[in-house]
């Protein structure tokens, strides 16, 4: 089992010709993905990879029966692209775009409210449900089928999470990376409820990181609703305040927002924590033995964490 | 992006936003001659640096007579101001806005911003102008009051309205303070910026009321739409390394540490600084090389971290997605052989192409250290730049 995408997805991808667009829509292909068209405007009635393009999405989604859009347009339309999307009623839409203007992202988020449409990002690698369905940019060799549900603001040290588990031989049921930005279309919670809800998930890993409160508003989610075990780890401890990291998100402003105060929220909330980022994998392993049997995960993992890496709680 | 005050209030102008009437000096000398034409009984010398906190630090003074004014102009020009935000280095002031003073009743605080947890923008007031509105919502909350701007039909004046009454403004002012939020509102939301704050805002004896302060913060995103602002950047309000660092497109932010890191993605790159931590040594710097980094790009990367006069090592910490390992393994090569490392290299890549990128190191002819792994790679690196503090 998954959340949001399967066998059944059925993608068009926003800027299919592009540099970009063509570039992991190949690697998407690859994968086994449906990519079923592209829009790009202009281009409609022409292939490319083999792949029918067309001028709106409302036409790519009459001639295909698509279920599902990827954004690769480049910043200053990435919000048209999402809204365009919009009308046309998917219920899912991924952009990978990085750079989106928050003010036209404050206008997307708005209009959402009152539709069908869920968005993964911007600033974000994507979604994969190992096996099944992969949809950005992450590697898919790092990935493997199972039942651990992984969600991230980040995109490499998502990789670098899921990289330690496929290594302990610990699967993935999807992984989610929400993107980097200030404002994102689906937050940790709503990944974590999503997640809390899917029969196929038996354990999550949350990586946070410095910058705004979405960690902690997820922290108090879990504590009142999530049984399965929770492995949290914020990236940012040694951040700067006032000065943004690399993400447009990624920023510690009035002395909130620091690694700190969510480590406390998410600590308070029963989620293992972890300090350093190559415990991740280990101690999550860790906590699916203790947590039963069931997981069929379990079985294929080499006995490697004997050290139980250290779920730490130093204040 | 930030601006300087007198920046900002120009702007704010522009939209309607009523500020003391000023002028920016950069010789001492002028400063009498813009207070003798302000012709106020008072005038306000301000240095002009990107931080907060300068009226303590001693870069804010009033000046009773055009002579005042140019003392007080020679001793805070060429001064480096200290203050909570600006370092321990401080800010060397280049500038000063000369300005009227005016005949203040209230000073209250004023910002608009957008709020990410309600993903919309909000417009905020407090009574307590001056202070810093951090300490307000900390010790005082409710002394702050909010309103919820609606993007798709804008900031409406009813809710300016409820400000003002509030803030427990006359009617008479209430009838300035709304055109005032308004006004700064619609400067909000035409220049992209992030955050506009006003602090204080004043109201003067005669109900009228005016922006004494200005800070606004352009979105970074955004500014492809302004190309007029590209003239508003102060590079000596910049670290010079981040500065360079900009030049190249590359994410870059300096720390007190001496194990430079080079990270592909932001979070890995965080989280390499931490881990840097973790082992007992100490980041010099934040760098995010980016996704689709050339072999050119790390070589720029690499003789930005080595002008670092700090730095004992440097350690990269690549996970290969769209960036491919031969890639950056070669970037490598190529900048150590043309940049002569002086410090220990340590590298760790995993991902695409890794076998290939390990094979490009080992057979370069050079001593780098392969890390397995992120903790691997952060313990050599402590221990080659000499040890955990």
């Amino acid at each position: 089992m998954s959340v949001l995408i399967d066998n059944h997805t059925r993608l068009i991808v926003q800027g299919l010709t592009g540099r970009e667009g063509s570039f992991h829509a190949q690697q998407m292909l690859d994968y086994g993905t449906k990519v079923v068209a592209g829009v790009t405007p202009g281009k409609g009635g022409t292939k490319h990879l083999g792949v029918p393009v067309f001028n709106t999405v409302a036409d790519a989604v009459k001639a295909t029966r698509a279920n599902a859009s990827v954004i690769f347009v480049p910043p200053p339309f990435a919000a048209d692209a999402i809204l365009e999307a919009m009308e046309a009623q998917l219920p899912l839409v991924i952009c990978i775009t990085e750079g989106v203007p928050t003010l036209d992202m404050v206008r997307v988020a708005a209009a959402l409210k009152n539709s069908k449409t869920r968005l993964i990002g911007p600033n974000c690698p994507g979604i994969i449900s190992p096996g099944k369905c992969k949809i950005g940019i992450m590697p898919a060799s790092i990935h493997k089928q199972g039942n651990v549900g992984v969600v991230s603001r980040s995109g490499t040290l998502t990789y670098e999470a899921v990289d330690q588990l496929t290594h302990l031989g610990i699967g993935q049921s999807t992984c989610i990376g929400i993107g980097g930005d200030p404002i994102i279309g689906t937050s940790f919670l709503d990944a974590i409820r999503m997640f809390n809800e899917d029969p196929g998930t038996h354990a999550i890993v949350m990586i946070g990181e410095i910058g705004g409160n979405a960690e902690e508003a997820a922290a108090d989610y879990i504590k009142k609703h999530v049984k399965k075990p929770v492995v949290g780890f914020i990236c940012g401890q040694t951040a700067p305040p006032g000065r943004r990291m690399g993400h447009a998100g990624a920023i510690i402003s009035g002395g909130h927002g620091t690694a700190a105060e969510k480590y406390k929220a998410m600590r308070a909330a029963g989620i293992h924590t972890v300090q350093s980022p190559a415990d991740i994998g280990s101690t999550l392993a860790s906590y699916l033995h203790k947590s039963k049997s069931k997981s069929s995960a379990k079985k294929s993992a080499p006995a490697k964490p004997k050290k139980s890496a250290k779920t730490s709680k130093r204040k | 992006m930030k601006i300087h005050e007198y920046q900002a209030k120009a702007i704010l102008a522009k939209f309607g936003v009523p500020v003391p009437r000023g002028e920016v000096v950069v010789k001492k000398d002028e400063a009498r001659a813009v207070a003798q034409r302000l012709g106020t009984h008072v005038v306000v010398v301000k240095a002009q640096i990107h931080a907060g906190g300068r009226g303590k630090a001693g870069g804010v003074k009033l000046a009773k007579s055009p002579d005042e004014a140019l003392n007080h102009a020679g001793q805070i020009l060429g001064m480096t101001l200290v203050t909570p935000q600006t370092g321990e280095e401080g800010r060397v002031v280049r500038r000063l806005l000369i300005e009227e003073g005016l005949d203040i009743k209230r000073e209250l605080y004023v910002g608009v911003l957008v709020d990410r947890e309600v993903g919309a923008p909000i417009f905020m007031v407090s009574a307590a102008g001056g202070m810093e509105i951090e300490e307000v919502a900390k010790d005082n909350p409710e002394a702050i009051l909010k309103e919820k701007i609606d993007p798709t039909v804008g900031f409406q004046p009813f809710q300016a309205r409820k400000l003002a009454f509030g803030l427990g403004l006359t009617p008479e002012q209430v009838n300035a303070a709304v055109p005032f939020f308004q006004s700064l509102y619609r400067a909000f939301i035409e220049t992209d910026a992030s955050m506009i704050e006003i602090n204080p805002c004043v109201v003067t004896g005669d109900g009228k009321m005016y922006a004494l302060d200005a800070k606004v913060t352009f979105d970074d995103n955004a500014l492809y739409r302004h190309p007029e602002f590209k003239d508003l950047r102060d590079l000596d309000e910049e670290t010079p390394l981040e500065v360079e660092a900009s030049k190249f497109k590359l994410n870059y932010i300096k720390l007190d540490g001496d194990i430079a890191c080079m990270v592909n993605g932001a979070g890995l790159a965080m989280a390499t600084m931490d881990i840097i931590k973790l082992s007992g040594g100490s980041p010099a710097n934040f760098l995010d090389v980016g996704g689709g980094a050339s072999e050119d790009q790390v070589k720029n990367a690499f003789r930005l971290l080595l002008s670092d006069p700090n730095v004992k090592a440097v350690f990269v910490n690549i996970f290969g997605g769209i960036l491919r390992c031969d890639i950056l393994a070669s970037g490598v090569v190529n900048a150590a052989k043309e940049l002569k490392f002086k410090v220990p290299v340590i590298v760790r890549m995993e991902g695409t192409n890794v076998k290939q990128g390990k094979e490009i190191l080992k057979n370069s002819g050079f001593n780098f250290t392969v890390a397995d792994g992120m903790k691997d790679g952060a313990q050599k690196a402590v221990a080659l730049a000499g040890g955990a503090q």
